[in-house]
């Protein structure tokens, strides 16, 4: 554990229910809150926060490039030493292809109107919902 | 008494088995290790969602408004097990271990009067249960972890089955029943009560709030939503992480187990083949013996 605001950065963490993803001391993250976005700095007060589907900002200590990921939603749990993120799905944001997002909803719009029942139909409409904050992930960064 | 070729054809034969066996074993052992690996891989999440769960746990007083996943439904009337197996078979006593435990489970339960409802995970557990308990099994889930590989995405599915049955009032008392991965040799059948969820922590919290009131705001945390909303959230997440626990540690089991009971096949199959050769070495010497009598017999004939 590294000491609060020694060298200005907190441990963080990215874990799926599969693997850690990323770990490391970091310098700001900026975090997609259910009640809004919020960015955490060394010495953040105690938090615990449930995230909605969006893009989690990473600056890593000894580097000013912004790591991009996008999360499917899941919790983050902050303490003025550390931050840990706990994804329900996570992808690097230069990973995703708006074209192939835009391909996706529309074969999930055509596999709605063929679902048979509702449970068919909330799973497609849950990844739609999904896919749809994806694509407003990058695209939201290929405006700004 | 078998012919020569009699015998070298079963020894062919038996050999050819251990060769499959030993196959068989290596290929466990080497999927043995993945799994072990995944499981390992998982541990930090759950570490973490523990961490959380008990940090939210300490500043929420359990109420008749907590989320029925903690309280329960205030009746234990209807139980649904959800019983963890293999989708294949020939790993030893895995899948008959831990279906003797939900027997008697089932048994007990329905003894004391209550209803009982089966969900099967794996193909194994529904085809041997189907046919003593068809009429209690509400679904079967079966091909996880085919690719080698059990996702979270698995378990989820699971878990949003599970709760979708719990809100429509289906059940009141959820139990898990796995093999646990207690060791390479040694799988452990257990049975984990899932809804309502049992927390230790929670409980302790409960009578400190009773005995220091003025205590209640012990933890610094501040929270976003309010607590008894991520609460709310926290408990259908944890479903799935104890049931993508539970997966992971069945699908670690059933290759420890198939590759113990492959050892022990090969170890057999050699046995086997050792004495299959001493007989027929015994039927080919007696047989030279015959030869070589007759030879000499009609020699001293002439």
């Amino acid at each position: 554990m590294s000491e609060v605001t020694v060298n200005g950065t907190f441990n963080f963490e990215l874990v799926s229910p599969e693997r850690k993803l990323m770990s490391g001391p970091a310098k700001m993250v900026v975090i997609p809150g259910e009640e809004g976005d919020f960015g955490v700095l060394p010495g953040h007060s105690a938090l615990v926060a449930s995230i909605r589907p969006g893009v989690v900002e990473i600056t890593m200590e000894g580097s000013t490039d912004v790591q991009r990921i996008f999360i499917a939603g899941g919790f983050a749990d902050v303490s003025p030493t550390n931050c840990t993120v706990l994804a329900e799905e996570a992808v690097n944001v230069n990973d995703l292809n708006q074209a192939d997002l835009e391909q996706t909803i529309r074969n999930l719009n055509e596999d709605m109107g063929m679902a048979k029942d509702d449970m068919e139909r909330a799973r497609i409409a849950r990844k739609l919902t999904l896919t749809r904050a994806k694509l407003q992930g990058l695209t939201g960064k290929a405006v700004a | 008494m078998p012919s020569l070729k009699e015998y070298r054809n079963r020894i062919v034969s038996v050999k050819s088995t251990r060769k499959i066996t030993s196959a068989m074993k290596m290929v466990a052992a080497s999927k043995l290790k993945k799994a072990q690996e995944q499981a390992q891989a998982s541990q930090p999440y759950a570490t973490a969602m523990i961490d959380m769960m008990r940090r939210v746990a300490a500043n929420v007083v359990v109420g008749p408004q907590s989320p029925k996943l903690l309280i329960g439904t205030g009746s234990d009337q209807v139980h649904l097990v959800v019983l963890v197996t293999s989708d294949r078979g020939l790993c030893g006593g895995f899948n008959s271990n831990v279906l003797r435990r939900t027997r008697l489970e089932i048994r007990k339960l329905v003894a004391e009067g209550k209803t009982v409802k089966l969900l099967c995970v794996g193909r194994k557990g529904r085809d041997i249960l189907k046919r003593e308990f068809g009429d209690r099994m509400i679904n079967s889930f079966s091909g996880i972890g085919a690719k080698g590989k059990v996702n979270f995405a698995d378990a989820d599915q699971v878990s949003q089955y599970i709760l979708e049955q719990f809100s429509a009032g289906a059940f009141d008392v959820c139990t898990l029943m796995y093999n646990e991965f207690a060791s390479v040799l040694a799988q452990r059948p257990i049975a984990q009560q899932l809804i309502p969820f049992n927390m230790p922590e929670m409980k302790v919290a409960n009578e400190n709030a009773k005995t220091e009131e003025k205590g209640e705001v012990k933890s610094p945390y501040s929270f976003e939503p309010e607590e008894e909303l991520i609460l709310g959230q926290l408990l259908p997440r944890n479903l799935s992480i104890q049931i993508f626990r539970a997966l992971l540690d069945s699908a670690a089991g059933e290759q420890a187990a198939r590759m113990t009971a492959m050892d022990n096949a090969t170890r057999n199959a050699g046995d086997m083949i050792n004495k299959l050769s001493v007989q027929y070495n015994r039927a080919r010497q007696a047989f030279i013996t015959k030869e070589l009598i007759e030879i000499i017999s009609g020699a001293e004939a002439v």
